[in-house]
């Protein structure tokens, strides 16, 4: 049952972890898209079309990620070489892609998905206790921990990580110093829009192989909401991914056992636990202003 | 973006009505609201297969146009008050959260005649109609009391409201007319649309050992999640046998079609009053989808079932019935009023888990 619970979990943090990892990234870049539940759904709907039309979950996933991946060049487009409001551009491409995607999947509604299936790593996947939940898992789950790992590395170790906080910090001096602002935010841009894309993969070949309108839910906006409170680090976002599926799934488990607790209270649990412990572990301020991006959110016309 | 393209069309239509307002109108306009898609696959796709079967049976007399993915609330009264204007005869609202807006709309269009699914709130203008859906429940109680082996069942509910908890209890009674000890399980959601969420809950409930589940949410995510598992489940408000082709018990179809063409052609022949209108299985408003999947002993006990409460020989709610906490709430052969069924909010006896209040 320990188990059980546990896939669950990793099930329902995935699609969490993914997108907030591509979001850190653009927000570390200085450019705040709140466009991620938008992406997300053109992932998913996106996924599910290429999978249902070529029959192969994988090419799927890689249709989930050029479908976000391509959405947030619309949202680049408009903010980094027209130099649209952020904020407001975000808010439009979340609109529109909740209703584009509506449009693009009507014919897909009530078809039965394929879902993507785990690979076990051979030798590791019989490990007592974690091998079947850590290394018999699909590919997505994989990926989501690869990009912990590999952000981290290439925010804070690698030269081309530097540029891009050193833009997010002040695109001012960065430009002065001859780092390609623009060209650097895009891909950003695109980076973020590729990760909600798999997110959004994730949620319509694993955990629930099915188009339905609407279907991403919010989970967009618990996503930003994971990077402010992650204070902008690949492993805290990580760590409330996880948190925050954590107690989504003991809730239901709680109530399914029968505690007694009002259900209302339960279901709010998550967003209350996840932010209380992200307070706590960014409570030092002085690193939570060294951490977030100066530059967040403000347009950059360079001059001439 | 459609729901833009509707509202355009709307407008286009209102300024064609003016011009052409010496012209007699030969068709009428038959308008509907929906809260959701109408391709959901559930709640609103059954008001809008209701819809397409009106279009297709009055369709020489009519049209049906409607708005989607109304949200409940001020846009709800704009969108309603924009379709009165557009020049609807009559106006189709299909969402609980649509009252207060119907009621307002309908004070200031007394031409025009409104229809509100589920309220309770009604004017000379504007009637009310709902599905006894219980009826369904009490039929799926009583398949899973038979087909469970551990007399166990779980019970995806959305929010704490008399509808949902009349729905529990239904189910729970019909179980228990089977097997007095049966117990049921109950996860609240807290939401009508999450398949992520509906699938985590019914994982929860498997993982703490039903195995037979059923919902009161509106997506096909739980039934896809017991077809994995290899438990049986029922489907909701629209037959759902293609996420579960294996799985799939018998589902409550709502069939909104026969009172749509029955109401219009009221409108028609000029004999439409404002009725509260309550009806079940035997009008056909709601109907079981194929019984499948189960031993036919079992499917037989469904349809006798089925008959009995068509025929009134069967109401679900039929005392003796205890409270949860095992006070007495209706005698031997005593039957509640609908006004008691429509505002309830307790459990029967033998639903395991706290109703939250």
């Amino acid at each position: 049952m320990f188990e059980a619970i546990l896939l669950t979990v990793i099930t329902a943090s995935t699609p969490l972890v993914i997108a907030a990892l591509g979001e850190l990234v653009t927000e570390r870049a200085g450019v705040l898209n709140l466009g991620v539940e938008g992406m997300m759904i053109m992932g998913a709907v996106c996924a599910f079309a290429t999978a249902q039309l070529t029959g192969s979950p994988y090419l799927g996933i890689l249709g989930g990620i050029l479908g976000g991946g391509l959405f947030s060049l619309l949202f680049g487009f408009l903010t980094l070489t027209l130099v649209a409001n952020q904020v407001a551009t975000g808010l439009a491409l979340t609109i529109l892609g909740l209703g584009l995607s509506g449009q693009i999947g009507e014919s897909f509604v009530g078809q039965s998905g394929i879902k993507l299936q785990p690979i076990a790593i051979p030798f590791l996947s019989q490990l007592p206790l974690v091998g079947r939940v850590l290394f018999a898992q699909d590919l997505t789950f994989y990926l989501s921990i690869a990009l912990v790992i590999g952000i981290s590395w290439f925010l804070f170790k690698s030269r081309a990580g530097l540029k891009v906080r050193a833009i997010g910090d002040n695109h001012g001096s960065a430009h002065a110093l001859g780092i390609h602002v623009i060209r650097t935010r895009y891909l950003a841009v695109l980076f973020g829009g590729a990760c909600a894309g798999l997110a959004g993969a994730q949620l319509s070949l694993v955990y629930t192989p099915q188009w339905v309108e609407n279907m991403s839910a919010g989970r967009g906006w618990i996503a930003l909401a994971l990077v402010v409170f992650a204070s902008w680090r690949p492993w805290r976002v990580l760590a409330g991914g996880y948190l925050f599926g954590a107690v989504t799934i003991g809730q239901l488990h709680a109530q399914a056992f029968g505690l007694g607790v009002p259900s209302q209270l339960l279901s709010a649990l998550p967003y209350a636990a996840t932010i209380v412990v992200l307070i706590i572990i960014s409570h030092n301020r002085r690193t939570t202003l060294i951490n977030t991006p100066a530059s967040l959110g403000k347009p950059f016309v360079p001059e001439r | 973006m459609k729901k833009l393209i509707i509202a355009l069309a709307a407008s286009a239509a209102l300024l064609g009505g003016f011009s052409t307002g010496a012209q007699a109108q030969e068709k009428k306009k038959v308008c509907f609201i929906y809260v959701g898609s109408k391709t959901d696959g559930g709640w609103t796709q059954a008001h809008d297969i209701g819809r397409q079967e009106l279009q297709k049976t009055l369709g020489d007399k009519i049209e049906t146009p409607y708005l989607e993915n109304v949200p409940e609330g001020p846009d709800a009264e704009r969108a309603i008050e924009r379709m009165a204007r557009s020049g609807c005869a009559m106006i189709f609202t299909t969402s609980f959260g649509f009252m207060d807006a119907t009621v307002k709309v309908a004070a200031k269009f007394p031409d025009v005649k409104f229809e509100h699914a589920t309220g309770f709130k009604a004017a000379p203008n504007l009637a009310t109609y709902n599905s006894r859906f219980y009826e369904g429940r009490y039929i799926q109680g009583q398949i899973a009391a038979k087909m469970s082996k551990k007399g166990l069942a779980g019970y995806i509910a959305s929010f704490p409201i008399p509808e949902v908890v009349m729905g529990i209890n239904a189910f729970e009674l019909g179980a228990k007319s089977i097997n007095p000890n049966f117990k049921l399980k109950v996860v609240w959601a807290n939401t009508w649309f999450d398949p992520g969420k509906e699938a985590d809950a019914a994982k929860a409930l498997i993982d703490q050992g039903v195995d037979i589940l059923t919902q009161h949410t509106d997506t096909t995510a739980p039934m896809q999640v017991a077809a994995e598992r290899g438990i049986p489940a029922f489907g909701q408000a629209s037959d759902m046998i293609a996420a579960g082709p294996k799985t799939q018990l018998t589902a409550i179809v709502d069939t909104w079609g026969a009172y749509y063409i029955k109401r219009t052609q009221a409108l028609l022949d000029g004999t439409w009053k404002s009725e509260q209108i309550w009806d079940g299985l035997k009008d056909g408003i709601l109907t079981m989808a194929p019984y499948t999947n189960m031993p036919d002993d079992v499917k037989a006990m469904a349809e006798e079932t089925e008959a009995k409460i068509k025929s009134g020989e069967l109401h679900p709610f039929t005392g003796p019935i205890n409270k949860q906490d095992g006070s007495p709430w209706l005698k031997a052969g005593e039957k509640p009023e609908d006004g008691v069924l429509l505002g309830m909010n307790f459990y029967v006896e033998g639903v395991d888990d706290k109703l939250p209040q």
